[in-house]
């Protein structure tokens, strides 16, 4: 019990002290985690509307390949980003690997189906007759993907959510692609992981409750966002 | 004739290799409302989606105002004038003026005539004090009113309803028949109801068309199939419950005599004496006694006998046997002063006039396409 309030205290200590050090690795995580959602967001919704509006053959198979790819462990994914990133990879040229950039790949391949796999389950979950309502009412496909995400709104942020929480608590491929190099591609899980191999407990709990808390603080603001403009 | 709004040509359309719809022609004209009835799968509600161009057929071509609509752009700016309506509501999740504002915004309609259009046709469909309402708190009829208004509010030119009313309990259903009803007469709107109800077909519609698998059996003025349905399924979806099978023994001036059995009736129509003729009636025509009535204008007078009676709402069902089954209307208070009840004898009388010919030649075939 003393290691929790010793943790508790000294993350205050760091928090309120503005330890740069922790500072940036929190900052670090939220923009890494942050950016990667954004960019899941974009290519999963995208996949989600493409895949629920559009009839093709095997559109099954699809379906069950974006739902096995919200369970994809972030090792594994860390250790394809690694290879394709690796010096003598086919994309080694760029020079990413151990870079900010490349954790932001890397979890925005862990997030992207999370959000288009709740994201189509949001979409399918809308009445069938309601987009030959919208195109009824004169809508034009733009117009109709609006609505129909509109009228999803409630469970597409909680698959945000799902998202962002996946990437911001996972460690696998952060350290993997990253490095946990300080100061460059140290994030909170990776650090967190770091400290506790050191023995040095009170730092990682201080470092896993700013990790909660951020965690938190994001949810909560989606989640105003999610109830606050539904009509009671 | 005016020119008709919307005509259809040869539309066909099939589920994989199924055909689910085969329409050689239909027209609906300015002003009209065209009831579509039918059992469930009778292709009703693929015929509105088809010409609501929300489903692609299979073959054949839909003009508006003369123009075949045979592009994406044509189809789109075709949705535009025309809109379909429900069995769910399927209002969005917000506010009834957001819900009736909704058509409105897609056309990029300017803000002002916006507010005005939702208030008013809000005012048409009696929801005005609803308007700040959430659509999630709203009742079957509330919300169906919100959904008929935010299709009003486009001022479509052809309103395409697909059996928006069956799911509303009967006092709720009757208000919108009659609010609905007024409202496409004032504004002059054509309309397209797909419904399985005859009663509600007939509050509306001014021409009748009766589908089965996925084909109009017979289309017309409304009376004009209510009356002469030309087939027997028609005749029994528009409530000419009793179907004859006889034989024309005279034919007098446009009255005929029929045998049916060791039976004879009157009819009125025209026929070749020996022709093997198919009539039907409508049990509320039929009225029971309990002796036959010579001064009555009834020239159809048979004794039978009760085998069934069965309470139907209101009124009861009273099912007969004169040598074949006839079936009629009676009220609580007829019930009990004639003391109807299984075996007992009774006689049934109707009208030459209430003998509808309903086909010349052997009942069982197949309905003559045309």
């Amino acid at each position: 019990m003393d290691l929790i309030w010793e943790g508790l205290r000294k993350a205050l200590e760091l928090l309120v002290g503005l330890d740069p050090e922790v500072l940036g690795i929190t900052l670090l995580s939220l923009k890494v985690s942050g950016l990667a959602t954004l960019i899941s967001v974009v290519l999963g919704l995208g996949a989600a509307v493409a895949v629920a509006l559009n009839e093709f053959p095997g559109k099954r198979l699809v379906i069950a390949l974006m739902n096995t790819g919200m369970g994809l462990p972030p090792v594994v994914v860390g250790l394809f980003v690694t290879v394709l990133l690796w010096r003598n990879g086919p994309f080694g040229f760029l020079g990413l690997l151990y870079t900010p950039a490349a954790i932001i790949l890397a979890q925005a391949v862990i997030a992207t189906p999370i959000i288009a796999g709740l994201g189509l389950a949001a979409l399918q979950h809308l009445p069938p007759e309601l987009r030959l309502q919208i195109l009824s009412l004169g809508a034009t496909r733009r117009q109709l993907v609006w609505l129909l995400l509109r009228e999803a709104r409630l469970p597409l942020l909680a698959a945000v959510m799902a998202g962002f929480g996946g990437v911001i608590s996972e460690v696998g491929a952060s350290i993997m692609v990253g490095g946990n190099l300080k100061g460059s591609t140290r994030v909170l899980t990776t650090a967190t992981v770091m400290e506790s191999s050191r023995g040095n407990f009170e730092v990682a709990f201080a470092l896993s409750f700013i990790l909660l808390v951020l965690a938190f603080s994001v949810n909560a603001l989606l989640t105003h966002l999610q109830q606050s403009r539904r009509p009671r | 004739m005016s020119a008709p709004l919307l005509e259809v040509r040869e539309l066909a359309v099939h589920r994989g290799r199924t055909p689910v719809l085969d329409i050689p022609s239909l027209r609906v004209g300015p002003g009209e409302v065209l009831a579509l009835i039918g059992p469930n799968g009778a292709g009703k509600s693929t015929l509105l989606l088809t010409l609501a161009a929300l489903l692609k057929p299979s073959a054949g071509t839909l003009a508006f105002h003369g123009e075949v609509l045979d592009s994406e752009p044509k189809r789109q700016a075709y949705r535009r004038r025309v809109t379909m309506v429900f069995q769910d509501p399927l209002l969005f999740d917000t506010t009834v003026r957001e819900n009736i504002a909704a058509g409105l915004r897609l056309h990029g309609v300017a803000a002002e005539e916006r507010l005005q259009r939702v208030e008013a046709t809000a005012a048409q469909f009696g929801i005005a004090g609803l308007l700040d309402r959430s659509a999630r708190q709203l009742s079957g009829g509330e919300a169906q009113r919100t959904a008929l208004a935010r299709a009003f509010a486009l001022r479509p030119e052809l309103l395409l309803l697909d059996e928006p009313f069956s799911a509303l309990d009967p006092p709720t259903r009757g208000g919108l028949l009659e609010d609905l009803g007024r409202i496409l007469a004032d504004t002059g709107t054509s309309a397209l109801l797909a419904t399985h109800d005859q009663a509600e077909a007939s509050r509306l519609a001014n021409r009748l068309a009766v589908m089965k698998g996925g084909r109009i059996l017979q289309a017309g003025a409304l009376q004009q199939v209510m009356n002469h349905p030309e087939d027997p399924f028609v005749a029994t979806f528009v409530g000419m419950e009793t179907l004859l099978q006889c034989t024309v023994t005279a034919a007098v001036e446009g009255v005929l005599t029929l045998a049916l059995g060791g039976h004879e009736l009157i009819a009125v129509g025209e026929a070749e004496v020996g022709d093997p003729i198919l009539v039907g009636i409508r049990p509320e025509h039929v009225t029971l006694s309990l002796h036959t009535d010579k001064t009555s204008s009834a020239r159809n007078q048979l004794a039978g006998t009760v085998t069934k009676v069965i309470p139907w709402g209101p009124f009861h069902r009273v099912e007969l046997d004169c040598g074949f089954d006839l079936s009629t209307w009676v009220t609580p208070q007829s019930l009990t002063e004639l003391a109807l009840a299984p075996g007992r004898p009774v006689v049934a009388a109707f009208k030459a006039t209430a003998v509808h010919v309903v086909r010349k030649g052997h009942h069982g075939g197949e309905a003559a396409q045309t």
